[in-house]
């Protein structure tokens, strides 16, 4: 009997440390989105290019995440794309004429959305939209302008 | 020409009745399944039995795989200085590919051949059809335990090889090669998703630990009753899981992140 309380013992350490490394594969490697669905309020922003955008990429101001990105769509009465972030409730006191610009982190990191906040004593609200844009760096696009001017300066 | 048709077609039918016996044999086992509620203390030995005594395999190849990991990473990663990514190197291939499948192929080894050796010895001497004479059905009592042990033993011993992996990796990068440990975990936080990546590894996991325990008991069933059936029922448990476990892993790939 006492050998089967051994084996009920060891068993039992096997299924807690079990469950304790994927409980910790959880918290420490991943980013859970049970606890991380942004908590916030909407705002929309119209790109004419999102680039290599996606959705979960960080939104910013100032280098500091404020929120996410929840869905990117085309807009097919306008052809622009319409990209839907969620703010953090905490940052409620941003200028409404704040402007979204798209970034790459790094040389060939992933895109982010920086905002660079505005001046007036409006804030946004929820489900407001972001007017003042600036599209994703698309590079083909960068180096067929830069040849064509090139090809001009030349005549 | 003809032989040579004959001899494919046999191989053929051979191997398909041969699944076909396995479907079935799978399915009357499942049935007995349920009924292990009631005799919990079944299932704990078992799990003993495969899940405790493969711990120590386990633990120590998951560290030192994390830990080489770790080191192969980092001579290719420094060339572009992008060492701070070592931890999303070492974390999504531990989760995704290698947790699973190495750990699914040691269990082969270490669990799975151990499961057919010991029913393939129990048939042989004759104690499975001796609990038959005494109206105890083997398959309740013997195999659906078994089964359901590997079944649940998998998923765990598999975090257990990826958490030391990546805790094996850890302490390779921040204390002999010099990666930043803030931006180890923080890179590997914003990379690994946990729906994407964990998940998918435990189900990848699920997938080949109810393969593995299936094809081990299965085989144990199905040996010649003699000494040399139950060696070549073993060699081919080991076999099989092996490749079925790979094959798997190609499929389960394509769907999950293709």
């Amino acid at each position: 009997m006492a050998k089967q309380r051994i084996i009920e013992i060891w068993v039992g350490i096997f299924v807690a440390a079990g469950f304790a490394a994927l409980f910790g594969l959880a918290m420490q490697v991943s980013n859970i989105p049970v606890f991380q669905t942004t908590q916030g309020y909407d705002v929309h922003l119209r790109f004419d290019n999102v680039g290599g955008l996606r959705v979960r990429a960080p939104v910013t101001m100032a280098g500091v995440r404020i929120g996410r990105v929840k869905s990117i769509e085309l807009d097919p009465a306008r052809y622009d794309a319409v990209v839907t972030i969620t703010i953090e409730e905490r940052f409620d006191r941003i200028p409404e004429d704040t402007s979204a610009a798209i970034y790459t982190s790094g040389l060939l990191g992933e895109q982010y959305i920086a905002l660079d906040p505005g001046g007036t004593d409006w804030f946004l609200e929820p489900g407001d939209e972001i007017a003042l844009t600036q599209s994703a760096l698309v590079l083909e696009r960068l180096i067929g302008r830069f040849l064509t001017s090139m090809g001009e300066s030349d005549d | 020409m003809l032989r040579l048709f004959g001899l494919l077609g046999e191989k053929t039918l051979n191997s398909l009745g041969r699944l076909g016996r396995g479907t079935q044999f799978l399915l009357r086992a499942l049935v007995g399944v349920p009924a292990l509620v009631l005799r919990p203390g079944l299932v704990v030995q078992q799990l003993y039995a495969i899940g405790v005594l493969s711990l120590l395999i386990i633990v120590v190849s998951g560290t030192f795989v994390g830990m080489v990991l770790a080191l192969q990473g980092y001579n290719t990663l420094v060339n572009f200085g992008a060492e701070q990514s070592l931890g999303v190197l070492v974390a999504l291939s531990l989760l995704r590919e290698l947790g699973p499948v190495v750990t699914a192929l040691l269990f082969a080894g270490r669990a799975g051949s151990a499961l057919t050796a010991e029913i393939g010895l129990m048939k042989t001497t004759e104690q499975l059809s001796g609990m038959e004479m005494m109206a105890v059905d083997p398959i309740k009592r013997v195999i659906a335990p078994r089964l359901l042990a590997g079944f649940l033993s998998m998923p765990l011993l598999a975090a257990i090889f990826s958490f030391l992996g990546i805790m094996g990796a850890y302490v390779v990068s921040a204390f002999a090669l010099g990666v930043d440990e803030g931006s180890f975990w923080s890179q590997m936080q914003a990379a690994v998703d946990f729906r994407e990546d964990v998940l998918n590894g435990v189900i990848k996991s699920l997938v080949f630990g109810f393969v593995a325990s299936w094809i081990a008991v299965y085989e144990g069933c199905d040996a010649t009753p003699t000494s040399e059936g139950v060696s070549r029922a073993t060699t081919r448990t080991v076999v099989h899981t092996s490749l079925a476990v790979l094959g798997l892993d190609f499929v389960l790939t394509a769907v999950m992140f293709g």
